[in-house]
Formats: structure tokens, sequence, C-alpha cells
């Protein structure tokens, strides 16, 4: 099950979370309760250079300090706050949001980390990995993920989205089956500047992750739409595939298909194909991406979903 | 003679009263169990290898065969085995031989594997109504992709392929070399790989010319002995495989009879008719790994780099490393040969000991390429012991590209896995090259049977995966999520890593 929504202004133009809260709401059908989440590109023109770092906290003496510690080795803090919210009856605060506006130092770029994308990524993974009770849910520049637990209208009241203008807004209403109750298996998923709206279920997970960790990923949101995220930062990001050929790579034609291509189409899809294998994404799925220039749409191979 | 004779291992008897008395017995039995004497058919019960050919062509299932009719005082330390391995060498001061792949009683991990099915939050895939993708290249294939903007504002690709070998489903047949099997049997796997749209070993021995017309379906072996190599061999070849070792007997090298040296087989290998074909332990041109990369180069540059390049090596303690230094050569695929891989004949010392399964040695090596950022610069073809369907998917599953079959392809032409295919005697015509034993084997209806094997798995290959939501191979490949270990030790969970039933 599970819904979700996309949308751009494509002059750039911010409107507030008002609408997407609407129409999300109209779907409730499609979730249990058990989380919904928002992305908004453009809604801190203020800090339009910093990292917008949004990390859920478990307690603020142990796990805190540590991510505070981390962020300072690697950079600087400009501004630091707790997400503002709102008590909500359907909403059972279990972490507290928070969020860093972040630079990473540049004299510390090298090697691996040779850019801040790289140094913020790696923050990332390890934070989520090894720091308990921290999760960063949101790390892009001037953009921003908030989820939880709940129904779609009392997750955006909590936030009081409406409070934020974006020029792209994602949404979606969760029905889980891997990890309920956990705000981090909520949607969107994000890294850097990519966040990821999925219905569905991935059935290659395993070998996309196995693929995505061999470049240092980790997965740790003990569900599968996590590692799209980090699929889309590969590709897209590393190795600089264009979005359509990350979608090409991620959702391939079938080999009959490109057996009736020109060849020299033929060729480009075979070689996708061959290196990007791990990549290939299986099962049910209705993905929507969002980027810093726009949003992608993707389905399975089959058309399993959207349904 | 202190020690006398030990038991005969099978009884062999014939219901008189079924029994047409119509001989077929007498004439399969190449070892000699059945002969007539007046109107009667004797029975010698010790001559048996339980090879089957005369329960399989006795018109009237008149044979009937018990395995150990007399047995030892039971004991579970000084087993059967034991006592006899002992009295055989005390006779004779050798080394005991054997056949067919490890025969001890471990346990086998694949068994102790599970693999999914969708339920509900995924739907399963029908392959009747859906396409499901099982194509497999095998070879290099680059980390990432270059495209390039042309003037016209097309994308191209700017980066180029290695040549690679295109499967239409990821099961091979490895290396039986003519000599140890006969040409029959050779010719039937030839046939059967080129209709199923895959491939064959030759072995060490040779390509016949009788299967020059399925060369492009044929891998070339290149081993210790060089037996049959020349520029014209390996230009047929659709690739080349070096091989290091193999899982039966990792650390030597081969053997094959004399009697097994006919004037064909002594043509194709190009050594003397009638002498032993002794391959040695090492290549001599080959002590380490940077002598392996020039060998591997060196036959790149025979055949102008057109040709995948195989090194196949037996699944030893260490081969994870040892496969990652292949994959930083111009290799392009490692097999890997566990320790039940089959075999013509080998010291049955090494066959029962030495090496490790098949199942770790994929999964550490996929793991430790991929550690290394080198999984894409090779294939990983696995074999030794892949019995079925459930066998191939489990092993795609742990991070295999395709597999060898050997023993389950001798088996689809008749063998019965007696294991005595190192004596010449092979009642099916299988191992052997005695002409009167080799034309039991119609290479027609053996590639017949060769095809409907590899069909049939690819077919159960198909279902499970529709089963598991999956319609392409690449999707299987290394989704150790799908599997769960049944009744394995954490150690080994480990080293699979899969979580173990029910987590």
């Amino acid at each position: 099950m599970c819904g979700i929504i996309g949308f751009i202004d494509r002059t750039k133009s911010r409107m507030d979370g008002s609408s997407i809260k609407a129409a999300l709401s109209l779907m409730n059908e499609r979730g249990s309760g058990d989380g919904a989440g928002y992305a908004a590109y453009g809604i801190y023109p203020d800090y339009a250079d910093y990292y917008a770092l949004h990390v859920f906290f478990d307690n603020m003496a142990e796990s805190k300090t540590k991510v505070d510690e981390l962020l300072q080795q690697w950079g600087k803090i400009v501004h630091q706050e707790e997400i503002p919210t709102t008590p909500q009856p359907g909403i059972k605060k279990v972490h507290t949001p928070w969020r860093y506006f972040f630079k990473p130092s540049e004299d510390l770029m090298a090697g691996r980390m040779a850019s801040e994308n790289d140094v913020v990524t790696y923050i990332v993974m390890e934070v989520n990995a090894n720091v308990k009770g921290a999760t960063i849910f949101s790390s892009g520049k001037n953009m921003g993920v908030f989820k939880a637990s709940g129904w779609p209208e009392d997750v955006a009241n909590f936030y009081m989205i409406e409070n934020y203008k974006g020029y792209i807004w994602l949404a979606h209403n969760r029905y889980p089956t891997n990890s309920p109750g956990w705000w981090g298996g909520a949607h969107p998923f994000n890294l850097l500047n990519w966040s990821v709206v999925h219905n569905g279920e991935i059935t290659s997970y395993g070998t996309n992750q196995r693929y995505v960790e061999g470049y240092g990923y980790k997965c740790t949101a003990l569900t599968d739409t996590e590692v799209v995220a980090y699929l889309f930062d590969l590709l897209g990001r590393q190795h600089e595939l264009s979005h359509e050929m990350v979608v090409r790579a991620l959702a391939p034609p079938f080999w009959d298909d490109i057996d009736r291509m020109p060849a020299k189409e033929a060729n480009l899809n075979k070689a996708i194909r061959l290196t990007y294998g791990s990549a290939l994404m299986n099962g049910p799925f209705a993905i929507v991406v969002g980027t810093d220039d726009g949003i992608v749409g993707f389905t399975d191979r089959i058309k399993l979903r959207p349904s | 003679m202190t020690l006398g004779s030990v038991p005969p291992k099978f009884k062999v008897s014939i219901d008189r009263d079924q029994c047409m008395d119509c001989g077929r017995c007498i004439e399969n039995c190449s070892y000699g169990v059945y002969r007539r004497e007046g109107d009667k058919i004797l029975i010698e019960s010790r001559k048996c290898t339980a090879c089957l050919r005369c329960v399989a062509m006795c018109p009237r299932d008149a044979i009937t065969l018990t395995e150990k009719p007399v047995d030892y005082r039971s004991h579970p330390v000084w087993t059967r085995e034991v006592r006899e391995d002992i009295i055989n060498q005390a006779r004779s001061g050798k080394i005991i031989l054997s056949g067919m792949g490890n025969a001890r009683d471990l346990p086998i991990i694949y068994d102790r594997l599970l693999l999914d099915a969708c339920q509900v939050t995924n739907p399963s895939i029908d392959p009747l109504r859906e396409p499901m993708e099982l194509r497999t290249y095998i070879g290099k294939k680059p980390s990432r992709l270059k495209f390039r903007k042309t003037e016209s504002g097309d994308v191209e690709l700017e980066t180029k392929l290695a040549p690679n070998l295109k499967l239409d489903t990821p099961i091979m047949i490895g290396h039986m070399s003519f000599g140890a099997i006969s040409l029959n049997s050779q010719l039937s796997m030839a046939k059967a790989a080129a209709e199923r749209g895959t491939y064959m070993g030759t072995g060490e021995g040779g390509l016949h010319k009788a299967l020059y017309p399925y060369q492009d379906h044929m891998i070339v072996q290149v081993a210790s002995g060089r037996f049959g190599v020349n520029i014209d061999y390996l230009e047929r070849g659709a690739a080349i495989e070096i091989k290091i070792g193999q899982g039966a007997k990792p650390g030597i090298g081969g053997h094959l009879p004399g009697e097994k040296v006919n004037e064909e087989v002594s043509r194709t290998r190009m050594i003397p008719l009638g002498s032993d074909a002794i391959s040695p332990a090492p290549h001599h041109d080959i002590y380490s790994i940077e002598d392996l990369v020039q060998l591997i180069r060196s036959l790149k540059e025979a055949t102008e780099w057109r040709k995948p390049v195989f090194v196949k090596i037996a699944a030893v303690h260490n081969v994870s490393s040892i496969a990652a230094g292949i994959a930083r050569s111009s290799a392009d695929a490692v097999v890997i040969d566990g320790f039940r891989g089959g075999t013509g004949a080998a010291p049955k010392v090494f066959r029962d000991h030495v090496g490790i399964p098949i199942e770790a040695a994929i999964s550490s090596v996929d793991q430790k390429l991929r550690d290394q950022g080198v999984r894409n610069e090779i294939s990983i073809i696995a074999s030794g012991g892949i019995r079925s369907s459930a066998d191939l998917a489990k092993s795609i599953a742990l991070g295999a590209d395709a597999v060898y079959i050997g023993t389950a392809a001798l088996v689809s032409l008749g063998c019965r896995v007696c294991g005595n295919c190192y004596r010449n005697l092979c009642p099916w015509g299988i191992a052997t090259q005695r002409p009167d034993l080799v034309s039991r084997l119609d290479p027609e209806q053996g590639a017949v049977q060769v095809s409907n094997l590899i069909k049939g798995w690819t077919l159960e290959l198909s279902e499970l995966m529709g089963a598991a939501g999956i319609n392409s191979i690449e999707s299987l490949r290394g989704n150790r999520d799908r599997l769960r270990g049944y009744m394995l030790d954490e150690g080994m969970l480990e080293i699979l890593d899969v979580l173990p039933a029910g987590a």
C-alpha cells in the first residue's frame, strides 16, 4: 500500500505546505497511521549554502554530544535548534527532532572524501550506523524532510509544515510492514539532496544493499527504500550519470527490447545492464525522487505499481 | 595370504523365476560379474560396482542388488571404510585411488539454506505470463560508465566493453576431458550446450575434430600438462580457461591412465599412444601470481584480446585472497571448484579431505571482491557438487554469476555414480575409451537428455525467481537477503552473511 505524491513549481516559486497536507490526507485509506512524511526544497533560503542536517535524538545527553563532536571535528555548525513542533494527540514524541546548519571544512577534504558532499555522506553513515540514539534523516542544502509515526495531517500539524515554503514537495503516507513505529522508517528517505518516496517493496534489496555497501554506504533504516537514495547518490552523483541514465540502470528495458534496438542504442543499454546489474531494482514499486532541479518518477519494469 | 579378502560390497542375485535367460546382463556388465556356464548364468558379486547397468537393461526386472551383504562389527570410529583402506594399503603400499567427488558424510550447506517466496506485500511473478530474464554475461564489466554528448546532442557511450560470453541460462557444463570421458559423451554435452545457448569445457584433453561444429560453445582449457594446446586450439574456443587446480584434488596434478589413451585420445592430446598422461601439480611456468598474470596476458595476446580468459582454482582456505589477486589481472572470470567437485581419478585422501565447501567459498570470494571494489572486474563461476536447480539458485543468491555442472550432466547421460571412472570399464559408455562400450552412448540421444536436464533446471530457476518476485537474474545474484540458514552454526551464518530461519 502506501500513498505517494510529488509536485514541483517549474518557475521555482515557492508554495507553503498546506496544499500537500490536504492532498496527502485524501489518501488515508492507503496508510495505517504508522508513518507519514514530507520533503520540501527551497525552505531554508537564509542558509542555502549550508547542509541542513535533520536529526532524531533519543536523548539530548549522550547521543547529541557525540553528534556535536563529530560535526565540530569535520566542520562548522553555524546554527542549530530543535525543529519547532506542536503536540498532537495522535503523535507520541519518542524522538526530539533537531536541525543543524553545517559546513564541512575544506582543509579536511582529501582522498575518498574529496568534496563536501563526500564528507556529509560519511557523517550521515557514521552517525546512523554507530551513534546510538541518533539518526540523521535529512542532509541536503536548502531542503528538509519532516516525518514521524502518525497520520498525514497529524504529522503535518506536528511540524507545522504550512510554515515552510518550497518549490518541490514530496509526501508519503505509510502502511508499514517492515518497521512500524520507528520514525526513521517513515518516508521520505533522504541523502544530500536526494529524497525518495516509495510505494511497494524491493525484492532485489539484498543485491542492491550489497552493491551500495561496497561503496561505503550503510543501510541502517531497517527498510528497503533507503537503498534507493544511496543508489541515486552513487550513480547520479559519484558516477555522474544523468537522471535518465540512473532510471535506465534501476529499471532497465528487457533484453528482448534491447535486442530489437538499433545497434548503438542496444550497445548502450547492454553496457548499462552489464555495469549496473546489481543496481537493478526488482519487485513492485512506484517511486518519486526529489533532486535539486526537479523530480523523477519511475515504476518497476512490469508495472506492478502503482496500485 | 595373511590378510585374506575383504567382504564384497554388493550382493547380486537373479530371481530365477523371472529370468528369461536372455543374457543381456552378461553382455552389459563390463566388470565381469556375470558369465554363462552351461545353461546357467553365474554371478560373481565381488566384481560388482553397483553401476546398475544390468538392472537397467534386464527386461524382466529379475536382478536384485543389495549393499553390504556382509558387514563388519559396527564401530563408530573404525568404520568399514577405514578398516578396508588399511587392509588394501597393507597389501599394496600404494595411494588409494578414487573417482567422482567427496564421499564423506559431511553436512551439505546447500541443504541447510532455504529460499524465499512472496506473500501479499509483494506479488510473485508468473513466468508463464511475464518475462523472466536469465541471460547472463560472463566476463569483465566496467565498474562505472562514461557518456559523452555528440554535436547533435545525442548521448553516446564512451566506455568500451570487454568481450563477454552470453549465456541464455546460468548453467554451464564443466571441464571433463576427452580421455577421461568418451567422445560420445563430449559430443552429447556439446550439442546440448549449443542448443541451450550455453557453454561446455573441453577439459585438458584437447579438442577433437568432431567437436569443431560446436566450438563456439566450447571453453578450451590450458592445464599444467598443456595437452592438446596450440594456437589452433586456442582460436577455436569461445573462451580459454587456465586450470590451476580442481576441487576433487587441490594441489596435485591430473592422471589419465594409459589404458584410456587410445589412438584418438593420443592424437587429440598430442601424447604417445598408451602412455599415462600425467599433468604436473603446478604449472611449470607459474610459481607466483605474477607468473599467472603473464600467462593470462600471453593467451590474450595470442588470441588478440578477443576471448575471455578464465582461471579455475580449487576452493582452498584462502580462496578469497587468491580470487582477489586473479581479479586484478586481465582474467575475465574465476572458476571456484568446491571440495565436492568430481573427477575421473584422484587420490582418495585428497578427494575426501582437502579443500572447503563451495557455498562458503562463493560467499567469501564475493565478499572479498566487493570489499576491494573489484567485483565487476571478474565473474564468479561456482562448481563442485551442484546437484539441482535449488543448489543453482542458492549459489547465485550467495554471489555466483553462473555454475558449472559435471557429475549432474554425466548422470543425465546414464552415469549411476559408481565411482570407477578411472578403470576404463564404464558400462554406460561415459568414462571409457573402449569402442564397444563407447558405442552404447548415442550422442544424439545423449544430447537430448543433457539438454532436457538444463531445460528443466532453467524452468525451475525461473519459477523460483518468480515466486521470489524477481524477474531478472541480476536481482538474485548476491541477494543473500532471500536466503535463510537452517541448523547452521553462528560462524557459518556469519561467513555466508545469511540470517537464521525466522529472523
